[in-house]
């Protein structure tokens, strides 16, 4: 008996030959044997497909759970209409980050959380404690199955299912709708930086939908692998790695998204997050000279060779075919883009210099469609 | 007469002058490499010491030398190709030259035959 969760797609994962590794509790495909770079291009270029059952689902309901939700998240959930999807962050009572997650507007009264898979049972008991009696909290992950078609071709593919693109919701919005008789809430969101489509439906019907999206010539599989680099190269952060529970969405850069200045409800350490001071790093984007990849934990330095601050995420980057990494960078030492720096290497420093996010400036996830 | 370690590195030995690099297996498992950091010429070679690393996407991993001497040669085009290790690892994919070599060095270093049980106890 593995100690790991397996999806209800661990079979196709299986007989597609993918390599499966520990993730979050679960037992997930890191790569299929074309390999993470093949499989990066191929997201880039045409469509993947995502295995993201992993992930956490949980229902919020009641009396005005939107303005409910408004006082908890530090991204504004009242003035979220039906119909939008946003990224948001759980946090702590000192404002660092519990967890990212989507919060989707279901209905005047009703919300749907979708939060990482390794700190879904604390995010539950946090949000549960902070909710009143009469707000209902359904942890829905076990009924609910998950996948990303991800990709600039996947508009095409579910044309071809029958949804034409004045049908498919447009960036961060969601519909309802139906593929091959599956019921699906279909949502323009995702983890690449293109145009791309996450899907969820009954945990039963799943592996039928798989599938059906599998069966197109131009659709592949991809793994946490590929997840990983396309992340990074759009410069998208990692839960456990950019954020965590001692960093806030400030630090981490997100102050402009969260829209921070407009808030005008009390939220969870609004007070905290409102208050420049608090702010004693800054997420950094490096490009590196080479090919050698600066990796998580790693020392930055200045120009001067003074230690500034640690890499969270680096790797080689498929698309500017050289490496790139995101650092901490002390507040009072903080660089512009052209700055150069230095990673500090076992053997020698690796040359680089700031630049701006993101890395990889062509994807085509804001692309209209109609 | 070509040898194998437990740390999946090939060596090739002739007229003292090793030929080494990382085995099928090992650039299998690493998955897409995307660096080889490959030592410098004069460079000094010592047997079970880190001589090289390895990238891939996912990780680093250090290559320890099997042999004892002065790096004569580098391949070269690994550094702008270093996916040649995913396409022959021990072939085209070599990694550096060693020379100066006591060939008796491998003597206590896995046959191809002893790799692949190796392998399979894995």
């Amino acid at each position: 008996m593995s100690e790991f969760k397996r999806t209800p797609l661990y079979e196709k994962h299986l007989s597609l030959k993918a390599k499966m590794v520990p993730f979050g509790g679960w037992e997930m495909p890191v790569q299929y044997p074309e390999g993470i770079i093949a499989e990066h291009h191929h997201t880039r270029r045409v469509a993947s497909l995502f295995d993201t059952c992993h992930m956490g689902e949980f229902r919020i309901k009641g009396p005005n759970a939107a303005e409910v939700l408004d006082k908890i998240f530090p991204r504004a959930v009242a003035s979220q209409k039906p119909g939008i999807a946003r990224y948001n962050f759980l946090l702590s009572d000192r404002g660092t980050v519990l967890d990212d997650l989507l919060i989707y507007r279901m209905d005047e009264d009703e919300l749907f959380l979708v939060v990482n898979a390794g700190t879904k049972d604390t995010d539950a008991e946090r949000i549960k404690s902070l909710l009143p009696e009469n707000i209902s909290f359904e942890d829905k992950s076990d009924s609910i199955g998950k996948l990303d078609l991800q990709g600039p071709k996947s508009a095409d593919i579910l044309e071809k299912l029958g949804i034409s693109k004045n049908k498919l919701p447009a960036f961060y919005h969601w519909n309802r709708t139906e593929i091959k008789g599956i019921p699906v809430l279909l949502s323009r969101t995702g983890y690449t930086g293109e145009l791309g489509f996450e899907f969820y439906v009954d945990a039963d019907r799943v592996a039928e939908l798989w599938d059906i999206l599998i069966s197109f010539d131009d659709v592949k599989p991809a793994g946490l692998g590929a997840r990983d680099t396309l992340r990074l190269e759009i410069g998208m952060a990692l839960y456990g790695n950019e954020l965590d529970d001692k960093t806030t969405p400030i630090e981490a850069g997100l102050g402009p998204m969260i829209r921070i200045e407009k808030r005008k409800a009390d939220f969870i350490a609004k007070d905290i997050l409102t208050d420049p001071s608090h702010v004693k790093k800054v997420l950094t984007p490096i490009a590196l000279e080479g090919r050698k990849a600066a990796r998580h934990g790693d020392t930055v330095m200045n120009s001067v060779e003074e230690e500034i601050g640690t890499v969270t995420s680096g790797m080689f980057s498929p698309l500017m075919k050289k490496a790139i990494a995101l650092a901490y960078i002390d507040a009072d030492k903080k660089l512009d883009p052209g700055s150069r720096i230095l990673i500090k290497g076992r053997r020698k420093n690796l040359p680089g210099e700031v630049v701006d996010l993101p890395f990889y400036k062509e994807g085509t996830l804001r692309i209209k469609l109609t | 007469m070509k040898k194998y370690t437990k740390e999946h590195e090939w060596v090739s030995i002739e007229d003292s002058v090793a030929t080494l690099g990382i085995t099928a297996y090992a650039a299998k498992e690493l998955g897409d490499i995307t660096f080889v950091e490959l030592p410098e010429e004069d460079d000094d070679a010592t047997q079970g010491e880190v001589l090289t690393v390895v990238e891939s996407v996912k990780a680093a991993t250090d290559v320890f030398s099997p042999v004892n001497g002065t790096v004569t040669e580098v391949n070269e085009e690994l550094e702008d190709n270093p996916q040649l290790v995913n396409s022959s690892p021990e072939e085209d994919g070599w990694i550096c030259r060693v020379g100066g070599v006591d060939k008796t060095e491998i003597d206590d270093l896995m046959t191809e035959e002893e790799y692949k049980s190796y392998l399979n106890s894995l």
